[in-house]
Formats: C-alpha cells, structure tokens, sequence
C-alpha cells in the first residue's frame, strides 16, 4: 500500500479529498476497523472504540473528561455510564460519588447512588489496610529486604485503586531502599511514573524516567518503548514539542497494547504526528517522520495523521489544513492533548504559509488564499505578523496584493552599524572622560578635606 | 580717599608686564577690604582706569562697586560699565582673579534679567565665557549662565554654538548639572534630540552623593526625550550611575514613568487619556510641550513599523493601522514625516497609496566617506586621550595611596606592580 508516496497521485487525491480517507487497504472487518479507529475526522468520537483502548484508572478518567467537555448530551450520558460500569468494577469509591452526581439520575435507577456497594468496598478496604499494615510490620522487625519492598509495593497498589495517588506514590518510592536488583528499580520507575502521570506531575515523570534508563541491562523493548511514551507525554505538558516529537517517534513497535493503563498507540501516532508537524523542519520531518519504518506502523493506526503529514510535506496545504480541522473536534477531547491544540495548530499554520512563500521571489496573494482557503484580508493579516516577527522575509505591495520577497542589503547594514556604534563609542567615551574629571574633583575635595 | 589715589596710581603703573601684574594682584588682595568700605563712592574713580590695560584693577574696583544691592537705576548704568568691561579686558590679568570675575558676570546677569532684557547680556555672556575658560575643553561657572541667559532670550542658536564643543574638565559639579540640564532643553528648543539626550544622560549619570533637583528635572526630560527620539525608554539606568540616582529616581518621576508604560504599550487611545489626566502635573513641571510631542511621536512609531512589511500601502489602511481617524490624517503625518526625513516614501494621491521605498543612500559617494573618515580620525584622537588620562591616574598618588589600600580586595594579578603599603 503506497498511501504514503503515492500522495500525489490524483486518484488517491480524490480519496482523500473525501474526508474519510478508506485507504488502508488491508481487509478489516467494519467492526475492527471500527475499534482501532475510534478517531475518525469529521463524525463524532466513538466512545465505546476509544474507551476499549484503555484500562484502569485512566479510562475512568479519560471518560470523565469527555463527558465533562464535551457537547453533545447523548455523547455525555453514553461515557458517563460506561464510567459508571468501569468504577463499579473497581475499589474506587470517590470517583464513583462523583460519578454518580455527575449522571444525576439521568441514565435511570440501574446508575444511581448504590450506598450499599459504597460500604461494603469501604468496609473491606479499612480490613485490608490493617491487614496490609501489619504485614509490613512483621516484615520490617524481620528485615527481610524482599518482603519489606513486596509489601510497600502491595500498599502502593492498594491507595492506587482506591483513588490516595499521593500516598500510593509515597508508598511506591519507599521501596527504593529495598530494592535488589535492577528489575526492582525498573518496576519501581514504571509505578512511580503511572501513579505521576495520574497526579499530572510531570517533573517526576522526567526524574523517573532518567533513572530507568540509566539502568540498561534490566530494559526489555516494551519497557524501553514504555519509557518513551511517559518522556514523550512530559515534554508535551511542558510544551517541548520538539523534544516530545523525537520520543514519540522513537516508540518502538513493540509497545502494542501493554501501556494501556497510560496511552495507547494511536496516541502515540497522533500526538508525534503533530508535534513533529509543528516542530520539526522538512528535513527532519522526512528523515524522522516519513522515511521511519517503525513509526509508519503506528501512523496505520490513525491516516488522516498520517494523509496530513503528507500532504504538508507535498505542499497540498488546503487538504492538510482541511483534515487538521477536522480532527480537532475529537482532538479537544483527549486529556493529554486538548490545551496544546490550538498552539500547535497555529504552529502547523504558521510553518505551511512560511513554507508557501519560501521558494518564490514574488507571490500573488489572491492565489495563496485560496490555497489556504482563507480570505485576502485575513491572509494579508497573518502575513504582517508572521513578517513582524521576521519569520518571513518579505514585503506586502497592498494594492497589488503580491508579497515580494526582500533580502536584506549587507553592505548598507554594515555601513550603518558601523556608523552607529562609531557613535557610541563617541558619546561614551566623551561622557567617560567627564564622569572621572567628576571623581577626580570630588576625590580632591575629600582629600583636601581630610588634611 | 587717599588709599584709593594711591591704588589707582599703583594700578596705572603696575598693569604692563607679567611680573608687575603679580605683585599688583598682592596689593590689591590686601586693599580688597578697604574697597569694599567705600564701595558706593568708587563709581566715578572707573573713569580713571582703561579696562583693557588695568584690567586686573579695573575688574577689583568694579567688583567692590557691585557689591551693594542692586536697583533698576544702577542696573542699567551697570549694565553698560560691565558689558564694556567684559569686551575690552584682557584675559591673561582677569584669569588671575577668577572668583571675581565669575561674580560680576553673575550679578551682571541679575542685572541685565531685573531690567527683563536678557537679549542684552547673550553676546557679553558669550565673551566673558571665551574670555575666562583655559582652553575649549573647560567648563566654567560662566556657561550655564550663559545658557540660562539664552534660554531666557531665546537664541537658542548661539546657545548650541558653546554646546557643540566637547567638555572635558569641569570646576565644579554643580555648573555641570546646569550646564547639560539647560544645554539639554536648548537642544530640544532646537529639535536636535540626539545630543538634547546626550546632555541629559549625563546629568542623570553623573556622580553624585546626595540626589539634586538638577537631576530629577533632567530625569523626567529624558524620559520625555527618550520617547520621542527612540521610541522606548530604558528601564534601568547604566552600572555607572551614582547609587543614589539608580535608588530614587524613578519614584520621584512616577507619572513619568507611567507615560512611558503606558506608551510602550501601544494604544494611543490609552495614551491620550492618561496625558489629559494628568495634564496639570505636566504643566507645573514645564513639560506639556514635551508630552505633545511624545503623543505625536507614537503615531510615527507606528508608521516607521509599516514600513518594514509594506511595499505599498493605502491611506486608508495607514489610518486604520495607526488608529488615526480620517485618511487625511495620515496623508498629513506621512507628509511631515517624509518631509523630516523619517521614512522615504512617494505619496499616489489618484490611487489614495503610499509606496515605502527603501534608503536611498548607497554609501558611496565622496561626502560619505569624508565623513567616515573624519568620525575614524576623531576616534582616533578621542582614544589617545583616553590613554593619556588612564596614564595620568596611575601615576595619581591619591588614586595609587587608595589602589595599594585596598589591594587584599583585589586579585593578586591585578596589582602586582603597587607595592603593599604605599606611603606619601
């Protein structure tokens, strides 16, 4: 399948123009084609495909999210219940209140406060916390190093599924002293970076992170592909795009489905996708992008990334940006990603009209708006911004509507910096000289005064 | 009565060579005195002594004369003994009595602004200060005087004439702050902003121990000035400014400050508010002149702007860019600006364009490099120079007394060659 190289061929630019894009031609089943793409650009996000990639808490969250975003009531009661499902199947009884106030009875008595199931998951956690406590205890008179980590881990794994994230990240690093080997120290790390990614603390994320990795004979490739995706998510909530792009791009194959309590691997073809649109230069963006084996396996998972890409690439801007907008709808509705949206939509922008007029001496601007479907005046806009900002080294004939390109005349610059700084140096050596007859008058009188 | 003959006598026949001058100056500074005694009867013994030959005397007499306090009937004969006075002296005799000299000019200038023509005293100003400085590079207590006095008439001209000369050496501090204060506000009576700037910023860096009146008014005309002429202003003051002024400066000049903020910020509307707000305080302090400029001023800023992304552009756009109301407002301010030699640009007036082209100048024509060549050699001069000070300074006792004190503070490198006590 040559969705990829191909992009230019005009039957394929037909497909594509038809927003849907079906040109992943393996033989999928509707019904499997359907889960692997819960995304697709212009219909509404399939809850049901999208919640089917996650597990644990973050689905619960995921969810949450979606429902508190989003618009479409009928889209809002459908995650609210699966939430609703998901936390009954869990030991988390504070999400489950939330929950249950957020449906507000609108989904029936089937999804209504069940107190009962509330006291019983309560009562059955104090037991197990004593339990667990005086375990730990026993353990720790015996100081035996194994025990004493499995049980603080043990009391990680238990506030995690009740909802205590701080105390569960407490618990999880206090087995760093009792950790032996090297595999201890990586499951360490993985715990302390899932239970930070929930808390969105993603300075940890980093520290944990680096200090797997400096343990390399313990890695296997789904752990290290693991290990990119949570520096990945770091650097995108710190809004490093082009540091998150390279780690999501050097997500291994191997990652498949087994960081799904964090992300999923369409996830990780979108949010590369777009970070590397955003950040990287063509050259880069051919190389890592285009040219990566590995990646194009997961860029499968969501084409329209993988159609936008190409399309910028190929300067086909109207369709990129017609796909870009389509996607970010369903796009503003990811916990990751919904506040970097429009940064790196106004990046991706900004870097197709540099790119538009970077080859040519003189643009008639009446042809770029259509490229870009915009209208002349808001075009001539984006163009004095993007030209104040010297992004773009150009000057605008207004009456004409051409955009000339202007190449800076060295030698007159150099001839009146030259001038300038002659100048300075006039004044302030001038001004210099006088200041310091000042000190030597006023060191004169203090001296004359002394004697 | 008598005492005074004889000193006349003395005078008459000691006023021919150097050394005789010398000894005349002791015999003078002992009848000071008995001058000052009998100061309101001296006036028609001037008469008997010719202002160019006996100027030493002449200028001791005078002196005393103009001791008592002054009226409009003495001030306009004063006025005339003096300016004559101060035209046919010779230099050499009155450098050898500066004090005095300085306090007849001084009340001179009373003088000449009491009877309210200060037009009078600019050319007998501008002669005594030529008459008293050691050298063009000398700054006396005469030029803010002098200065003053044109401020007052109004010719600013003559008044950027001394202002064009570099000063090096200074007598006193105080003359400095005047001088650059006034010399400042004449360049800005004449629009020449850049040096209007130069001579502020000098006063407000200078050395100072104790902040002065002097400086704060400068300081709020060179924020004023620096608006108009750069178009931003500096937050803080350079390394080399006095502690003092780097401390309180700035709350002293608090509306000042916020005219800045407000016009770095871009909105003209925001700006005019502020201003109409705050128009009495800018009137008692003189500047309302100065903040109509920095108003009009913005709207330029905004101007020069478009021409860094525009080939071409119509009125109308300019308008609406520069928030001015009517097309025929920025026609106005394109003209002037063009006129001023602001932007280059040609005016369509059949289309409503304006076409922004770029510098004409080429940098390659004789003039060009004349002038080039003449900034190199007066670079190079003003450098010797200040290799010549930096050699006088380390061999200054005072500034080695000082370096050899505090040589533990330092690097041992840095003063290897001062020995470790250093005594005079």
């Amino acid at each position: 399948m040559d969705g990829i190289e191909g992009a230019s061929n005009p039957m394929m630019e037909e497909m594509q123009a038809n927003g849907t894009g079906g040109v992943d031609g393996s033989p999928l089943t509707s019904t499997s084609r359907r889960k692997n793409r819960p995304i697709v650009s212009g219909e509404p996000l399939d809850i049901e495909a999208y919640a089917g990639l996650y597990t644990g808490r973050t689905k619960i969250k995921r969810l949450m999210f979606i429902a508190n975003h989003c618009d479409n009531p009928g889209m809002q009661l459908e995650a609210l219940r699966m939430a609703y499902d998901e936390i009954k199947r869990g030991e988390n009884t504070h999400l489950y209140r939330e929950v249950v106030q957020k449906i507000d009875g609108r989904l029936g008595p089937n999804y209504a406060m069940d107190a009962a199931w509330c006291s019983t998951i309560e009562r059955k956690a104090e037991q197990r916390k004593e339990k667990l406590e005086s375990e730990l205890n026993a353990y720790r008179t015996n100081l035996i190093k194994e025990s004493i980590r499995m049980g603080y881990n043990d009391f990680g794994d238990f506030y995690y599924a009740h909802g205590a994230l701080g105390d569960a990240f407490k618990s999880y690093v206090r087995t760093r002293d009792y950790c032996t080997t090297s595999k201890h120290i990586i499951q360490m790390c993985l715990n302390a970076i899932l239970v930070s990614i929930e808390m969105v603390q993603f300075s940890n994320v980093t520290s944990y992170v680096s200090k797997a990795e400096q343990t390399p004979e313990a890695l296997d490739p789904p752990t290290v592909a693991k290990l990119c995706c949570a520096a990945g998510l770091a650097h995108l909530e710190a809004k490093k795009y082009k540091l998150a792009a390279r780690k999501f791009l050097e997500v291994g194959p191997e990652l498949g489905n087994s960081y799904s309590e964090v992300i999923a691997p369409q996830d990780v073809a979108t949010y590369g996708g777009l970070c590397a649109l955003a950040s990287f230069d063509r050259t880069e963006l051919k190389n890592k992008v285009i040219d990566n084996i590995n990646f194009r396996d997961f860029l499968e998972l969501v084409p329209e990334v993988r159609e936008l890409i190409n399309d910028f690439y190929s300067s086909h801007y109207a369709s990129c940006l017609e796909y870009l907008g389509n996607l970010k709808s369903n796009l503003m509705l990811d916990i990751h990603l919904y506040d970097h949206v429009e940064t790196l939509y106004d990046q991706i922008r900004n870097k197709a009209l540099i790119q538009y007029t970077l080859p040519f001496v003189s643009v008639d601007m009446r042809m770029m708006a259509d490229a870009f479907k915009t209208s002349v005046v808001g075009l001539e806009k984006e163009l004095e911004a993007l030209i104040t900002d010297n992004q773009i080294q150009a000057r605008i004939d207004s009456h004409n509507k051409i955009l000339y390109a202007r190449h800076a005349d060295q030698r007159n610059a150099t001839f009146q910096r030259v001038l300038q700084t002659g100048n300075e140096f006039d004044q302030g050596v001038r001004a210099m000289l006088l200041r310091s007859s000042l000190l030597k008058y006023d060191y004169n009188i203090r001296a004359l005064r002394k004697h | 009565m008598n005492s005074v003959e004889g000193l006349l006598t003395q005078i008459r026949g000691l006023s021919s060579t150097a050394s005789d001058v010398l000894s005349l100056q002791n015999v003078l500074k002992q009848a000071d005195e008995s001058l000052h005694a009998e100061s309101t009867r001296l006036l028609p013994f001037l008469d008997q002594l010719d202002p160019s030959k006996h100027s030493l005397g002449y200028l001791y007499f005078l002196e005393a004369c103009t001791a008592g306090p002054v009226t409009t009937e003495s001030a306009s004969s004063f006025v005339l003994i003096i300016a004559r006075f101060i035209s046919s002296c010779v230099a050499e005799q009155i450098r050898l009595a500066p004090d005095k000299f300085i306090s007849v000019c001084k009340r001179f200038k009373d003088q000449v602004l009491l009877l309210e023509e200060p037009l009078r005293g600019v050319a007998p100003m501008l002669t005594a200060v030529r008459k008293l400085q050691s050298s063009t590079e000398h700054l006396t207590t005469l030029h803010p005087e002098f200065l003053l006095l044109c401020l007052l008439a109004k010719c600013y001209k003559t008044g950027l004439s001394i202002l064009e000369e570099d000063i090096f050496e200074v007598d006193q501090p105080r003359d400095l702050y005047l001088y650059c204060y006034y010399g400042g506000m004449i360049c800005i009576g004449q629009k020449c902003f850049r040096k209007a700037l130069e001579l502020l910023h000098n006063v407000v860096t200078a050395p100072m121990s104790t902040i002065n009146a002097i400086a704060v008014e400068a300081y709020k005309k060179y924020i004023l000035v620096s608006l108009i002429h750069h178009g931003q202003l500096s937050t803080s003051l350079p390394k080399y400014a006095s502690g003092v002024a780097q401390r309180n400066l700035k709350s002293l000049c608090l509306s000042y400050m916020e005219l800045a903020n407000s016009y770095n910020n871009g909105k003209i509307a925001d700006l005019e508010t502020y201003v109409q707000a705050n128009m009495e305080k800018f009137g008692s302090d003189n500047n309302l002149g100065l903040v109509k400029q920095v108003v009009s001023s913005i709207y330029k800023r905004n101007i020069q702007r478009l021409t860094q992304t525009y080939l071409t552009l119509s009125l109308q756009d300019i308008a609406n860019t520069v928030q001015l109301n009517r097309p025929k407002e920025a026609e106005m301010h394109v003209l002037q600006m063009i006129q001023d030699g602001e932007i280059y640009a040609t005016i369509n007036q059949k289309d409503g364009m304006v076409r922004f082209v770029e510098d004409p100048e080429l940098y390659k024509t004789c003039e060009m490099i004349e002038h080039i060549d003449l900034s190199i050699q007066r670079l190079m001069t003003l450098s010797n120079k200040l290799t010549v000070m930096d050699e006088l300074i380390s061999c200054d006792p005072l500034y080695l007394g000082k370096a050899g004190r505090e040589r533990q503070r330092f690097d041992f490198d840095d003063f290897d060659s001062v020995p470790q006590r250093f005594n005079i």
